[in-house]
């Protein structure tokens, strides 16, 4: 089981309420990502479920039990750090072991325990060697080995794919997600990259200065933004905002539509501009459209379409897919 | 051509880095040589650098006249000892200080380092009136406390920067494996730390067996360390300087050997920090 509920939880570091007042529940098995700018939080309140910062106030609950006083190592819980965290005096076969030994687990048993995770994570042929000797995406692995093996209640990613490049993080990308297909154990990820919440996640949360903003699957959060925040973090590229006349007409204070909702024409459209900057991605371009009496709105289309810097193009935002805000940023629906 | 350049430029380098290491290192040679002459040649003009009569008589006498051994016993106890102690109280200190700073643990850096800062004659008087009245005059103890005390700040600088080199997410990360403060310090603390210890240990051993002031000071005839043996040689009676080259040879001998095998740590202690 691994069902974390947090109630009314909050954290003040001085004067600062780095998190005013959280309210929050995470399902056994489910794959939640905490989702944020720099800054807003989504790694404090990893730390305050993790128990490695003591909360100001609320409660955690983990399994019915109230977790809020608890130490770490009575949780139940592992983490996966930023910087892997790994012992550097240790091998990989000691690092692996380390809770085990710590949890006072018989010598058989941890052998056998240890076999099995460096078994699932390609890590046998390294299990006598020290993590400087590793690659970025090894230790990685060390450290997900590390947090396998005491079968916990919940896993805990802190950015774990961040210090990698892009290559090897849709790979670790792929790989975490299939550790959870074949676990089943909860996990709770913390992210600044929009991209790894969509893919993974079975709930995000989007967090911003500390409060949750929306709560949802991704699909939920792309479709149906609550506010601006939420529209403008959650797609790549990022949703246009429109306000004044063109928001009027659909009855908004502002107006957004998603570069892929906007149809292009070199002939006749709603709006019409130039293009300043296209980038040819092969399969789709992105283009940037100085759209009169507007300012700049990025449009996303089919890589064939042959367009360059300079051209004359009309744009037509797709009116079912438009979203509207009120003027207080949040959605009318 | 710009071999060639590079060529010359290494050997100007090169001739430039030689003559200073001699001349640094020149005075110990000189020392060293003195130490097996007569005291007739080691005042002689010109001195000869290498053609004299060598001789080891001085080393003898000197051990007779001063016993040598007792001497470096007081400078192994109280440079070992207050180094040791040194450490037990630093640890903890630095610990504190790099993995649970507080608003104030920089000013209490900065005062630390700041009594570094006054020259030692200026208490010289109100210390040795304290040591006179505790008894502390002339024992090993009282210098052992001095010294402590002097090097303190070292110690604990030191550490601190080197505590700080280690992340604590590893810190963390021992105690989400479910390690208790006591197997964290013992599993993960202290083996990624001992580096440093080492260099800080050695380093301070060299600085206390070096210390001069306090030692002269401080101690007469029972606890007095090598630095009192050498200085004992440039007495008002007269000068013996082959003598003095001897009991001063003697005396950094010790020294020389372990920082010759210790070299690696110390460097590494020396320069922690500066890169990384």
């Amino acid at each position: 089981m691994g069902n974390i509920t947090l109630r009314n939880v909050s954290k003040v570091f001085g004067a600062h309420a780095v998190i005013p007042s959280i309210d929050l529940n995470i399902n056994d098995g489910e794959f939640v990502v905490f989702v944020g700018p720099s800054g807003c939080g989504k790694s404090t309140l990893l730390r305050l479920i993790a128990g490695l910062e003591d909360v100001s106030d609320g409660e955690i609950v983990i399994d019915g039990k109230n977790a809020t006083e608890l130490p770490p190592a009575q949780r139940g819980l592992s983490m996966v750090f930023q910087s892997y965290a790994l012992y550097p005096h240790m091998s990989v076969r000691s690092n692996i072991a380390f809770p085990l030994k710590m949890a006072n687990e018989d010598k058989a048993a941890i052998d056998r325990k240890v076999s099995d995770a460096a078994r699932v994570l390609n890590l046998t042929d390294y299990l006598d060697r020290k993590p400087r000797q590793l690659s970025g995406g090894q230790r990685q692995r060390v450290a997900i080995g590390r947090a396998i093996v005491r079968q916990p209640k919940a896993f805990l990613f802190d950015e774990p794919l961040s210090n990698l490049d892009a290559a090897l993080r849709v790979n670790m990308r792929l790989e975490i997600s299939q550790l959870h297909q074949d676990l089943k154990t909860t996990m709770v990820y913390v992210t600044h990259d929009q991209v790894e919440a969509m893919t993974m996640a079975d709930k995000i949360v989007v967090l911003n200065r500390g409060r949750i903003e929306q709560v949802g699957s991704p699909l939920d959060l792309y479709h149906k933004p609550d506010n601006l925040f939420v529209a403008g973090f959650i797609g790549s590229p990022r949703m246009n905002f429109v306000s004044g006349a063109p928001a009027a007409a659909y009855q908004a204070h502002t107006m957004g539509i998603r570069p892929e909702h906007l149809l292009l024409s070199k002939e006749s459209g709603t709006w019409s501009g130039t293009v300043g900057v296209a980038e040819h991605l092969g399969s789709d371009t992105f283009l940037h459209v100085n759209v009169d009496n507007i300012g700049t709105v990025t449009a996303r289309v089919s890589g064939d379409f042959a367009v360059t810097h300079g051209d004359r193009v009309f744009l037509t935002p797709d009116a079912q897919r438009v979203h509207r805000f009120d003027d207080k940023g949040l959605a009318v629906r | 051509m710009a071999r060639n350049v590079s060529t010359q430029r290494k050997l100007v380098i090169t001739v430039v880095a030689w003559t200073i290491g001699i001349l640094i290192f020149f005075p110990i040679l000189w020392t060293f040589l003195t130490s097996f002459k007569t005291e007739a040649e080691a005042i002689a003009s010109p001195p000869s650098l290498l053609f004299f009569e060598w001789t080891t008589e001085n080393y003898f006498e000197v051990q007779s006249r001063s016993n040598y051994f007792r001497h470096f016993m007081n400078s192994v106890v109280v440079s070992f000892g207050s180094t040791l102690i040194g450490l037990v109280i630093a640890i903890p200190s630095a610990w504190a200080m790099a993995f649970s700073p507080t608003k104030r643990t920089k000013d209490v850096l900065m005062w630390m380092l700041s009594t570094k800062m006054m020259p030692s004659v200026g208490v010289l008087v109100p210390m040795y009136l304290l040591f006179r009245n505790t008894g502390l005059l002339d024992t090993r103890t009282g210098l052992v406390i001095v010294l402590t005390l002097i090097n303190l700040p070292i110690i604990i600088w030191m550490l601190y920067t080197y505590f700080k080199e280690i992340p604590g997410e590893i810190l963390e990360a021992a105690r989400m494996d479910g390690a208790s403060l006591a197997k964290e310090i013992i599993y993960v603390l202290t083996p990624m730390a001992i580096p440093g210890i080492a260099s800080t240990l050695l380093l301070n051993i060299i600085l206390a067996w070096n210390e001069a002031f306090w030692t002269l000071n401080l101690s007469a005839a029972k606890a007095a360390p090598l630095t009192a043996f050498i200085a004992s040689y440039s007495s008002p009676e007269g000068l013996f300087y082959a003598k003095l080259s001897a009991a001063s040879t003697m005396a950094i001998a010790p020294i020389l050997i372990l920082g010759w095998f210790s070299q690696k740590q110390l460097v590494r202690g020396l320069t922690f920090g500066a890169v990384k």
